[in-house]
């Protein structure tokens, strides 16, 4: 219950949201040009001394902190401290921003005409930027976005120009450094490079922690990373990642800063631009290499309509609080601070804690449409389904049904109340006519459709097929994922209900917290904070009905039963995804199975399940859901990895990865199961 | 600094003519108190001192019993609302200083129209009758040592000059007093005093200058046994100089001015000038460990002190040699110094004296921004040319100096204010609200005063200083004894405010000053302070491997129903915020009872358990009950 601080409870539903504003309304009616050649005068932070891009990098370069490591470095290696100073200008160079106006400009004009082309509105909640421009003035800034597309960082910076605030400098993967011009074209625009991994290199964490912590220090520019790492490729949010955030937060835990503002960014898109490639490399197909020409080749997205943006900036997080009483910042008290440390136990935790909490902030800002929750249901049907659909009236009856218990549960939900619910369904799923079907008034998902636009030549062999519709499935749980963090909490409670032995508190709680345990690699479900949400579930599930708490027990409402078999349901693909990835770690796996060769391996095991109809899910094929069902397996320690030579291989344990399927199964009650009490 | 040699003497008089009008005896003789001639005595004095002793035993008499300082000087607003100083005892007695009322209405938003009187006089019926142990009172009386149980002695020696305890009294509440005060006269009288006290089981808590900022006074509202505050003002002669080994041997009551003086009047000074030097006393130093102004050159008390008397329940502590140094185990000084009332009274010290220096100069330098000037500290701290005196103020208190500038006489005076103004923020393009101030105090040879002065000088020059006069140093020295006498002029206005500092590592200077004025703004704003704080910082010592950091901080407080409280807790997260950013619990104030919740992530678990083991050993019955430190 260390993390009490940080999840305070509260009504869902009294969180107040800002209204938006669409900023293309104006771009449609004036001309971009002018608009690109504005005058832009940005108010800056008040504490700032005005450097240029290469006043920094000596800033850098000199720094104790660096200087240090190279001089550590140069003693190893015996190689001099110039020549180590010479490699870390090197690193600096390749990494390094170099914002130009210039090219914001350009950018600006550019991103404008491409805006009004894809999408049908980009709004912002202007009240938010107001909160960011007044903590841009006070603090530091570090802006967090989610990521759910390329789209994000540059639409980032296109409503900070917008909104004349200063521009951010990015932390971007390196892989878009492969783009020449473009490349090129980003740093210009503030994007700095940083190498997607660098495990032992001591020089170049050095160069790019103080890179970082120098422009957050002297708040050059609000610096803007992406909390999870990478774009997700399932629209669920990833575990954070925790780097970045270590380095931005270091400068006030070690007294350097009075404060630092933390600005959580939830994007949300209606479509996003990488829809079907996202879908297909969860199946395996590989992720094209970033290149200027495969940008170009790109462009035919451009003639299609992928509906609106809504971008929200959340409430700024004060470092200050967030690590009051959680960090004893006296511990930097005893040793020169530009000696590099290791975080301590505490540092970690609560930067942990932190990101959590951020990732849970974006979470709960995201905009739901109604398409998806039209996915959810969809989803659900065709898994349980005969195939032949469900009537548009039912499904609009359900839609509205899951529309109030989403409010209920406090979703950003965005249904046009002044519209009849059968027109929104009707008009979310023309949308997304790619992914539906609808004929004779039932609606299903379009899986041979995709197969069709897809494979245009000859038969394809059942597996192909396979893929194809889980081409459609996946597209689709992508949206459907959207909303999976308003119910997660419920639907782990509503499974472990299900499960539990009883319906003694205690034997839910137990059950809870086992599943909660085990999918904590899924979603973003703190850890140590299993008491916490367990009241969440609760209290949201009494709120609405479906549940009786009393001091021992846990009961069902006769109308719960609806809600809670609608929850389990949701959660169904993942616990039958995991029992599936337990399932083949004990019937297939071979010695020297390594991590690389395991997602091919179960891919083909899963197949052949979904093919002998013994698995219904086609959205188990997920490499997501396989991965984070292996890492979760890693640290329960029912799978270790053996460093052997060559490759480090798994290890597993049969008797714990089989319990651990039969208690996700049902089929042991949680209390029993050893492994229930990792 | 284009004063010629003959202007800088004059000066340097002029300076010499300062220092001892502050230390001026009071005009009102006090021949009544002299009577009280040492029973005990075994050796006579061979310096004359009886005479002179500024400190009456009826304190009140000529102190303020609810403010700072002497009751004939006081800030206020005359009746054309502009401020004066009044008396005549100080530089700035008797003059109109213009600027303080816009200085006071821009910065806290007081007005003179909102008036917080205090109490005038004491209302003897609030103080609780004293609980007298009678036995020990009896055969106090025997021994002919003086003592009161007068409401007014009592209360006077109930309080420091803590905000909250001087609120308390402006307020006319009294709170747990002492339920007696006595006055011993030498040591013996002490060594008796406490054997009776031992004996009686009664509860003793030394008094010096009163002038504690860390409730080290206040009496613990749990003790029920009789307390006796044993006031030492009356022990005040220097018992014997030796000129061979250039040592003063002095009796601990006396106050800093008297010291001063009289050594002056050998041709001596021990140079040791803390703050509060009008008022604190010997023992009180070696009490608190304090730390004087000209430190760089004169050291702090632990570097004074050769020798330490004190008497516990115990029996008495001393060194039985005057050796300069020894390897003798722990340093039994150490115990003592410190110890804040808490194992004995320090009864006699012999310490270091020096000659009166030849000659002594003020000086200031003028830094575009507060980190430049933070840097030549340093720079001048790693070369150790710190002069006698270095004090970098940043921009609000420069602007505070500023706003004491008494009323100029001339038009060309002002004329020349406003061209030095014009050639700073024009010529030289400082920010008028950036820049800061460091003041300068040199003293010694006339020569290497001069050449001290200008390698300081070469070394501002590379952080962009720029010299800028005599008078500014000065005045800002000035600030530092007229500062206790403005918070009294404050809280007549609803503004209140005190003073606090650390010591902290010469790399984490400018992050504590930031962090600590950041924090008090922000804990303002967050309890609810409806206008916006003072808060500010000087670097007021520097040393080989950091610095002391001096905050005021001060508030308007209409509007708040409990503004002590919301005082005290701003404070708490101020030390909160020095202690997160490695400054330490005190640098010269000392912990009393205000900072005691501190010491044992200040000293660890087996620190603080050696000095309750001292203290379990000297004084198991908590005879020096005050509950300082433990």
């Amino acid at each position: 219950m260390a993390s009490k601080a940080v999840y305070l409870h509260r009504d869902p539903m009294l969180k107040k949201r800002d209204d938006f504003e669409d900023i293309l309304e104006e771009r449609r009616r004036s001309s971009d040009l002018r608009y690109a050649l504005r005058c832009y005068t940005p108010l800056l932070y008040k504490g700032l001394t005005p450097f240029r891009a290469d006043e920094l990098k000596t800033m850098v370069l000199q720094s104790d902190q660096l200087q240090y490591v190279i001089n550590q470095v140069s003693k190893q290696t015996s190689v001099t401290a110039d020549e180590v100073e010479a490699e870390a200008a090197a690193i600096l160079e390749e990494m390094a921003h170099h914002l130009q106006i210039s090219t914001i400009r350009f950018f600006a004009f550019v991103l404008s005409k491409v805006f009004k082309t894809l999408f049908r509105s980009v709004c912002v909640n202007e009240e938010g930027v107001q909160r960011l421009q007044q903590a841009i003035q006070e603090h530091p800034v570090v802006l967090l976005p989610s990521h759910r597309s390329y789209m994000d960082f540059l639409l980032m910076s296109y409503i900070l120009y917008t909104y004349d605030l200063p521009l951010p400098v990015i932390a971007a993967g390196m892989d878009f450094m492969g783009m020449k011009i473009v490349g090129e074209m980003l740093r210009m625009s503030g994007a700095f490079f940083i190498r997607r991994s660098f495990g032992g290199d001591k020089l170049y964490w050095a160069v790019f922690s103080e890179y970082v912590r120098v422009m957050v220090k002297i708040g050059f520019a609000p610096v803007e990373f992406f909390l999870e790492g990478t774009r997700s490729r399932t629209a669920k949010s990833l575990t954070p990642k925790l780097g970045l955030l270590n380095i931005v937060m270091e400068p006030f835990l070690k007294g350097e800063l009075f404060d630092v503002s933390l600005v959580p960014v939830s994007i949300s898109y209606e479509r996003v631009l990488e829809e079907v490639l996202y879908a297909r490399e969860l199946l395996g197909v590989p992720k094209p290499k970033e290149s200027t020409s495969g940008l170009f080749k790109a462009r035919k997205v451009l003639s299609e309509d992928y509906g609106s943006i809504h971008v929200y900036f959340g409430q700024p997080v004060s470092v200050r609080s967030l690590a009051e009483g959680r960090v004893n910042r006296s511990q930097f008290n005893l040793m020169p601070r530009h000696i590099p440390r290791k975080p301590g136990e505490e540092v970690q935790s609560f930067v942990n804690d932190s990101a959590y909490r951020l990732v849970r902030a974006q979470e709960e800002n995201m905009v739901l449409k109604p398409w998806v929750l039209l996915a959810v249901l969809l989803l659900q049907d065709q898994a349980a389904g005969d195939g032949r659909g469900t009537s548009l009236d039912e499904l609009t009856e359900r839609a509205v049904w899951l529309r109030d218990l989403c409010r209920q549960f406090g979703a950003f939900l965005h249904w046009p109340d002044h519209m009849i619910p059968s027109q929104v369904v009707s008009s979310s799923l023309s949308l997304h006519r790619g992914l539906v079907r609808i004929s004779e008034g039932r609606v299903q998902l379009a899986l041979d459709q995709g197969a069709e636009a897809r494979r245009p030549l000859g038969a394809a062999t059942p597996e192909e097929e396979l893929l194809n519709r889980a081409v459609i499935v996946l597209s689709c749980a992508s949206y459907r994922n959207q909303a999976l963090h308003v119910f997660i909490r419920p639907a782990l409670l509503a499974s472990a209900i299900q499960t539990a032995s009883s319906n003694q508190k205690q034997d839910v709680y137990n059950s809870f917290s086992f599943l909660r345990n085990m999918f904590s690699n899924e979603f973003i479900l703190s850890p140590g904070a299993a008491v916490q949400d367990f009241e969440e579930a609760c209290y949201l599930l009494v709120k609405s009905g479906a549940l009786q708490i009393n001091q021992q027990e846990v009961l069902v409402t006769e109308t719960g039963q609806k809600t809670l078999t609608f929850l389990t349901s949701s959660l169904d693909p993942f616990l039958q995804g995991y029992q599936m990835v337990c399932r083949f770690l004990c019937e297939e796996a071979s010695e020297g199975l390594t991590e690389k060769r395991f997602v091919p391996a179960i891919r083909k095991f899963i197949v052949q399940h979904l093919l002998t109809g013994r698995l219904r899910h086609a959205e188990v094929l997920s490499s997501d859901l396989q991965k984070n069902a292996l890492a979760a397996l890693l640290r329960l320690g029912a799978v270790r990895k053996l460093r052997g030579r060559g490759e480090e291989q798994l290890e597993v344990n049969k008797v714990m990865v089989n319990s651990l399927e039969d208690t996700l199964g049902g089929n042991l009650p949680t209390q029993k199961a050893v492994v229930a009490r990792l | 600094m284009a004063s010629n040699s003959s202007d800088r003497q004059r000066v340097a008089q002029h300076r010499l003519r300062i220092i001892t009008g502050h230390l001026q005896r009071p005009a009102d003789g006090d021949a009544d108190i002299q009577a009280a001639e040492c029973k005990a005595q075994e050796t006579k004095p061979n310096v004359a001192s009886s005479e002179g002793r500024t400190m009456p035993r009826r304190r009140q008499e000529i102190m303020k019993w609810n403010g700072w300082g002497y009751s004939d000087s006081k800030f206020l607003y005359n009746k054309k609302g502009q401020a004066e100083f009044t008396g005549k005892r100080y530089k700035l007695s008797g003059l109109i200083i213009p600027a303080l009322k816009d200085w006071m209405e821009g910065t806290f938003g007081a007005s003179l129209q909102h008036k917080t009187p205090a109490t005038p006089i004491l209302n003897t019926s609030a103080v609780q009758p004293p609980t007298l142990n009678e036995a020990f009172v009896d055969e106090i009386k025997s021994t002919g040592i003086p003592f009161s149980h007068d409401p007014e002695d009592r209360v006077f020696r109930a309080h420091g000059h803590c905000l909250h305890e001087i609120f308390a009294l402006r307020e006319g509440k009294i709170g747990r007093v002492p339920d007696m005060v006595i006055w011993p006269s030498c040591h013996n009288d002490v060594v008796k005093i406490v054997e009776l006290a031992c004996k009686h089981n009664v509860c003793l808590i030394p008094f010096g200058g009163g002038t504690s900022v860390s409730s080290a006074l206040e009496c613990p509202p749990e003790e029920t046994r009789t307390i006796v505050s044993l006031d030492t003002s009356q022990m005040n002669r220097i018992l014997w100089i030796d000129e061979k080994n250039l040592t003063a041997h002095v009796e601990a009551g006396i106050i800093g001015q008297d010291l001063e003086r009289l050594l002056n009047e050998s041709g001596y000074c021990t140079g040791h000038e803390p703050d509060s030097m009008e008022f604190s006393s010997l023992g009180g130093w070696v009490a608190t460990r304090a730390s004087g102004m000209k430190k760089n050159i004169y050291g702090n008390i632990e570097d004074l002190v050769v020798h330490v008397k004190m008497v516990t329940p115990r029996g008495v502590i001393e060194k039985g040699c005057q050796g300069p140094r020894m390897s003798t185990g722990p340093d039994i000084h150490h115990f003592i110094m410190g110890s804040e009332g808490t194992l004995g009274v320090v009864t006699e010290v012999t310490m270091k004296i020096r000659p009166i220096p030849e000659y002594q100069k003020y000086g200031s330098v003028v830094f575009p921004n507060f980190e430049q000037g933070v840097a030549c500290l340093r720079e001048v701290a790693r070369q150790r040319c710190a002069p006698a005196s270095i004090r970098l103020m940043d921009n609000e208190q420069f602007q505070f100096g500023h706003a004491l500038k008494p009323q100029v006489s001339s038009i060309f005076t002002s004329f020349l204010d406003g061209l030095k103004k014009f050639y700073i923020t024009k010529f030289k393009g400082f920010d008028s609200n950036r820049l800061c101030v460091a003041t300068l105090l040199f003293e010694g040879d006339r020569e290497k005063v001069l050449q001290h002065e200008k390698q300081v000088y070469d070394i501002a020059a590379k952080f962009g200083g720029l010299a800028a006069g005599e008078d500014n140093g000065q005045r800002g020295y000035m600030l530092t004894f007229v500062i206790a006498y403005l918070r009294d002029l404050g809280m007549d206005y609803y503004v209140i405010g005190e003073s606090f500092e650390t010591s902290v590592p010469w790399d984490r200077v400018l992050d504590i000053c930031r962090n600590v004025k950041a924090r008090i703004v922000r804990e303002c704003k967050d309890k609810g302070v409806q206008f916006p704080p003072l808060s500010t910082c000087r670097v007021t010592q520097t040393y080989d491997a950091g610095a002391c950091v001096y905050f005021y901080f001060a508030f308007n407080y209409r509007g708040l129903s409990d503004p002590v409280h919301v005082y005290e807790q701003v404070e708490h997260a101020a030390r909160e915020e020095i202690l997160a950013n490695g400054g330490s619990l005190s640098h010269h104030h000392g912990v009393g009872k205000l900072r005691k919740e501190w010491m044992r992530e200040t000293v660890s678990d087996v620190g603080l358990g050696m000095i309750k083991s001292v203290k379990d050993y000297v004084d198991p019955n908590n005879i020096f009950g005050n509950r300082n430190l433990l």
